[in-house]
C-alpha cells in the first residue's frame, strides 16, 4: 500500500492515494473545501480561487495542489474564510446578480457560497455592468450578467467530435462565454439540461425551465452547500 | 428608562419588506410593548418628531426625495439597517443600472408596447415631480448604514432577531434559513 500517502487539514488526520488533488483528498476524509469553477472529472484550472488553502505559509488553490505526504494545509481558518468571503463578494459586484428575478436562486451555487459565509452586504461597490442577453438559440438563453467565465459549460458541453458548444469571445474585461450560433441551434434537448446544471449561476438557462421549483425546497434553502460532504 | 423609537421609509422599494415587518404576527404586540414608532408608513407619522434610535430603509435610491429622505433619516436616526436586497443593492429597479434615463423614459412612455394614448410623445417633466438619478444606488452608497438585512423580502425572523438583538444587546442568532437573498 505504498500508495497511500498521511496528510492533514487543519490538524485533521487524513489519508488518500498519491496524486490526488487537495480539493478530492478532501471529499474523501469527509471535509468540505468550497469551489465554483472545478468540476469532479473535469481538469481543474483553478481561475476562481475560492478553494484557496495554505500550505507551508502560502496561499494555493486546492483544486490545482496535488496532495503530498505529511503535507499541513489550513482550510478552514479565520483568515481563509475571510478571503474566500472577499472573492464571493467580488464576484457578486462585477456582474449583475439580481438574486429575486433568477431563475436560478435557490440552486445557484455562487449564491450558496453568499449564504456559506453570510454575506450581508459586499464591502466592495456595485459595477453593474452593462450585459447582454442571448436567447436566439432554441433551447438556451445565455445571460452574460451573471455568468462569472468558470468555463465549465465551455469543458463539459460537448458534440460526438468533442467540439465544444460554448467557448470564450474578446479578452480582458470584455471577455465573455458566448454560446456558437451555428452548434446552439442543433443543441438536444438532454444537452441543453445538462448545461444549465453545469453551470453553477443562473447565465446558462434551458427555455420554458424557469422557476419549476417551489420556495422551501429548492437545493440550498434548507441546507448549507457542503453540508453533505460525510466521511 | 424611555422605550427605544424606530422610524421606517421605503424608498425605491415595493413594501414587501414592510409587510414583511408586519410578518412577525402576534409578535408585533410584543413589539409595541417594546418600542415606540416615529415617522413611519405603519402609523402615518409623516415628519420626524423626536430623536430616533433606530431607522429602517427599504428601498434604494432612484430619486432627488429618495437622497433627500435617506439623509434625513441618517441626520435622525442613531442607528441604520438597510432592509431588503433594494436597499442593500437597488435590487429590481436597479435592472435600470447601465442603460440611459432617456432610453428608459421613450420605452415606458413612447415606444413600449403597451403605450397607446400617448400620442403627443409627452414625457412626466412637472417641477413637482423629483428627478430621476442617473442610476440607482444603494443606500449605503449615499449616506453610512450601520447593518445590513438581505431577502426579498427579509425574513420576518430575520427582522425580528435583528430589532431584539439591538434593543436588549445580546448576541444575534443568525440561523441558517433566515438568510436569503430571495
Amino acid at each position: 500500500m505504498s500508495n497511500l500517502i498521511k496528510f492533514k487539514i487543519d490538524g485533521v488526520e487524513c489519508m488518500t492515494e498519491r496524486g490526488k488533488f487537495i480539493v478530492e483528498a478532501a471529499l474523501e476524509n469527509g471535509i468540505f473545501i468550497p469551489t465554483l469553477c472545478n468540476m469532479p472529472g473535469v481538469k481543474p484550472k483553478g481561475s476562481c480561487r475560492i478553494c484557496t488553502v495554505k500550505i507551508n505559509g502560502r496561499l494555493m488553490t486546492s483544486c490545482t495542489t496535488p496532495v503530498a505526504d505529511g503535507m499541513e494545509i489550513e482550510s478552514n481558518s479565520a483568515e481563509i474564510n475571510e478571503l474566500r468571503k472577499s472573492i464571493v463578494e467580488l464576484l457578486f459586484v462585477s456582474g449583475n446578480h439580481f438574486c429575486p428575478a433568477c431563475e436560478k436562486s435557490g440552486n445557484c451555487e455562487l449564491q450558496a457560497l453568499g449564504y456559506y459565509y453570510q454575506m450581508m452586504v459586499p464591502r466592495y461597490p456595485y459595477e453593474f455592468p452593462l450585459r447582454e442577453v442571448d436567447a436566439s438559440s432554441p433551447h438556451i438563453i445565455k445571460d452574460q450578467n451573471r455568468c462569472i467565465l468558470c468555463k465549465r459549460c465551455i469543458k463539459t458541453i460537448k458534440d460526438e467530435e468533442g467540439k465544444s458548444f460554448f467557448a470564450f469571445h474578446d479578452r480582458g474585461h470584455r471577455l465573455e462565454v458566448v454560446l456558437d450560433k451555428e452548434m446552439g441551434s442543433q443543441m438536444s434537448e438532454a444537452l441543453a439540461e445538462e448545461a444549465m446544471k453545469n453551470c453553477p449561476v443562473g447565465s446558462i438557462l434551458k427555455k420554458e425551465k424557469g422557476f419549476n421549483q417551489a420556495i422551501g425546497s429548492r437545493k440550498f434553502d434548507k441546507k448549507a452547500i457542503g453540508s453533505d460532504v460525510k466521511l | 428608562m424611555s422605550k427605544p423609537i424606530i422610524a421606517t421609509t421605503s424608498l425605491a422599494g415595493c413594501f414587501g419588506c414592510h409587510m414583511s415587518i408586519l410578518d412577525i404576527d402576534e409578535r408585533i404586540l410584543q413589539l409595541i410593548e417594546l418600542v415606540e414608532f416615529n415617522k413611519s408608513p405603519v402609523d402615518d407619522i409623516k415628519t420626524f418628531t423626536k430623536p430616533v434610535d433606530i431607522g429602517i430603509i427599504e428601498g434604494g435610491c432612484c430619486n432627488s426625495e429618495n437622497v433627500e429622505v435617506l439623509k434625513s433619516f441618517r441626520k435622525n436616526c442613531k442607528i441604520l439597517i438597510s432592509l431588503g436586497e433594494c436597499a442593500i443593492m437597488g435590487g429590481l429597479p436597479a435592472l435600470r443600472n447601465g442603460i440611459p434615463i432617456e432610453e428608459c423614459l421613450h420605452e415606458a412612455y413612447i415606444n413600449g408596447p403597451t403605450v397607446q394614448l400617448n400620442k403627443t410623445g409627452i414625457m412626466p417633466n412637472d417641477d413637482e415631480l423629483p428627478m430621476l438619478l442617473d442610476r440607482v444606488y444603494p443606500c449605503h452608497e449615499i449616506v453610512k448604514i450601520d447593518y445590513f438585512l438581505p431577502g426579498c423580502p427579509p425574513r420576518a425572523d430575520l427582522i425580528w432577531d435583528a430589532l431584539v438583538a439591538l434593543i436588549t444587546g445580546d448576541p444575534m442568532k443568525l440561523p441558517y434559513e433566515v438568510i436569503k437573498f430571495d
